[in-house]
């Protein structure tokens, strides 16, 4: 059933997705032990038994690192969930609702569309006071337009082929036919937009943690371990922006290779390639 | 005639788009739980209870919102985006100011991305499948996945510590008078946040032109062309350029909204005061004034992006010319 490029296309999907795991399993069951401040080993260079080195409270920066990513991959995993959830519950509706509704809604998402993400994600968090609530909010409600504008097209696609006009024609209503026929339907894309909106909402969560709207002190989240690193990084502690800015690459970037693979697979001409 | 009315419709969407971000802003702006009088008058204590409230009775805060967005619209029709608290100026003084900074900042940025990445993206396209083009394309991807401020500030530990070529942040040399400050000051301290945001931009005009030159490389006409006997070089000065460079352009217009949005990080990074860390420093400190005039600031500029495309489409596309 599967060939030899849709099989590696698996193999990937599992391998990346169980390193992603054990981060985020480390992150659970890591203790708190290493992040006491200890002023006897503040500062100290990357070494085998700091490999991320420390910082200047004397904290291990892999501990540090690998348990602020599990903040960074929560915030971006609802914040994406809202996402895809809006976009589903907008696409829907323009797709089957009449042409004032779908201009409507359609016209929505060019309005979202005509300002930069940062700025509406600043805007946001800067009107509910900033926080997780901020960020989540921000990042969710800024990044539904392109997934909507694909399931309403999907939806329209499809809304006047014949399974459904029969539906319609056996008097079923327009919950039904959504949840039975269209919802089906549409999930490989929804799931597959979810997964590629969630590197974005958490390169989104950095950013603006990073410019001090989002999380704070209490919710050590990767943008933030960043933002405090700034400060040290003209007195030479390179250490502290390196490493757990090159582990949230590798991680959006596995997140991003997993949407991408993921969409390749739902798609089935991809099989006779 | 009907480009003309083409450009109309455009023309009369983006003002109804502009006008729902108005009342979007002012909305956010509207349910806030900061108090525009706390805000403005901050610690100062000496202020009564009556002189509040005649503050109040002056700005118009006890009117109905749509009375209040009215107002607040026609003032910023006519140039009045109010009082910036921090800065103690008007609004619209900062962002003219500002805006040149970034502009400085922005335009070179957009220019060498878009020229970087058509080249890129041609390279792959013409080599498809070949080891250069994965290597293009596969950092076009990874390029995607690093945040725009942490790429910032790999260059600065890179250049600006490591290596001491380069200055770590600022504008201008502290210490020098802002009249002395010379054309060369200003270009060495943009160099790094030029970088940022030139590379930042690259992978997304890399992956649309390679898309649409693979397009243009496989058709119909391209493959007559090579029975003719026309060289690879031929083949993509003759047909791939003429026939990817416009929807390249116009995809390269479209970017200015993440363009802006880059700007506001590399500006952070570096603290180069454009727009990006205005709006920032009044985000963080409660300016109202001056946040709702950046914002409204950066949807006039996505819109006139998107506006330049479309004109320029409809300009040059010998397609619509037709009609």
């Amino acid at each position: 059933m599967f060939n030899n490029h849709r099989k590696k296309l698996v193999f990937n999907i599992i391998g990346t997705a169980l390193i992603l795991g054990t981060l985020i399993v480390l992150g659970i069951f890591l203790s708190d032990e290493s992040l006491i401040s200890s002023f006897a080993n503040k500062n100290l260079t990357p070494s085998w038994q700091h490999p991320f080195g420390t910082d200047w409270m004397g904290r291990d920066m892999l501990v540090r690192t690998i348990k602020g990513l599990r903040i960074s991959l929560s915030v971006g995993f609802i914040g994406a969930f809202l996402g895809a959830g809006l976009a589903t519950i907008l696409g829907i509706i323009a797709g089957i609702g009449s042409n004032k509704v779908d201009e409507f809604i359609v016209w929505l998402v060019d309005l979202f569309m005509g300002l930069p993400h940062l700025i509406f994600i600043i805007l946001i968090s800067f009107m509910v006071g900033g926080g997780v609530k901020g960020v989540v909010l921000g990042v969710g409600l800024t990044h539904w337009p392109i997934l909507t504008r694909l399931v309403r097209n999907e939806v329209r696609n499809i809304r006047h082929s014949e399974y459904i006009a029969i539906s319609r024609n056996l008097g079923k209503s327009n919950f039904f036919i959504v949840r039975k026929h269209l919802l089906p339907h549409l999930l490989p894309q929804i799931i597959v937009g979810f997964l590629l909106l969630f590197p974005h909402a958490i390169i989104h969560e950095a950013a603006i943690t990073f410019l001090g709207f989002g999380l704070s002190v209490q919710t050590p989240s990767i943008g933030l371990i960043l933002s405090e690193a700034v400060k040290y990084i003209s007195i030479g502690k390179w250490w502290l922006a390196v490493f757990p800015g090159l582990l949230l690459v590798i991680v959006i970037k596995s997140f991003d290779d997993i949407g991408e693979e993921c969409r390749i697979l739902a798609n089935p001409f991809s099989a006779n390639e | 005639m009907n480009k003309i009315h083409f450009m109309f419709c455009k023309l009369c969407r983006g003002i109804t788009l502009l006008l729902g971000l108005s009342i979007l802003t002012f909305t956010l702006m509207y349910n806030s739980p900061i108090d525009p009088i706390t805000a403005y008058i901050g610690g100062d204590v000496s202020i009564t209870l009556e002189q509040r409230e005649a503050l109040y009775e002056q700005w118009g805060l006890n009117q109905p919102p749509h009375v209040q967005y009215l107002h607040w619209l026609e003032n910023i029709v006519q140039g009045d985006m109010g009082y910036s608290k921090i800065h103690r100026k008007p609004v619209s003084a900062i962002i003219g100011e500002r805006f040149m900074a970034s502009i400085l900042l922005m335009g070179p940025a957009w220019v060498l991305s878009g020229c970087i990445g058509f080249f890129l993206g041609t390279l792959a396209a013409v080599k498809q499948g070949g080891w250069v083009d994965k290597m293009i394309t596969w950092f076009a991807y990874l390029q995607a996945s690093v945040p725009t401020f942490w790429l910032g500030l790999m260059l600065l530990i890179v250049f600006s510590v490591w290596l001491r070529w380069l200055p770590i942040g600022i504008s201008v040399p502290i210490g020098v008078a802002a009249e002395e400050v010379t054309m060369a000051d200003r270009l060495y301290h943009l160099i790094l946040p030029l970088a940022t945001l030139s590379i930042i931009g690259i992978a997304n005009t890399t992956m649309h032109t390679r898309e649409k030159m693979q397009e243009v490389l496989s058709s119909e006409y391209v493959l007559f062309a090579k029975t003719r006997g026309e060289s690879t070089w031929q083949i993509v000065k003759n047909h791939g350029l003429r026939n990817s460079l416009l929807p390249v352009i116009t995809l390269q217009f479209a970017y200015f909204g993440e363009l802006f949005g880059g700007s506001v990080l590399a500006e952070q990074v570096f603290s180069y005061p454009g727009l990006g860390s205005t709006l920032t420093e009044a985000g963080l400190k409660s300016d109202m004034p001056l946040l709702m005039g950046i914002v409204l600031i950066s949807a006039v500029f996505v819109f006139s992006g998107n506006m330049f495309g479309d004109i320029i489409n409809i300009l040059v596309n010998p397609r619509l010319q037709e009609e």
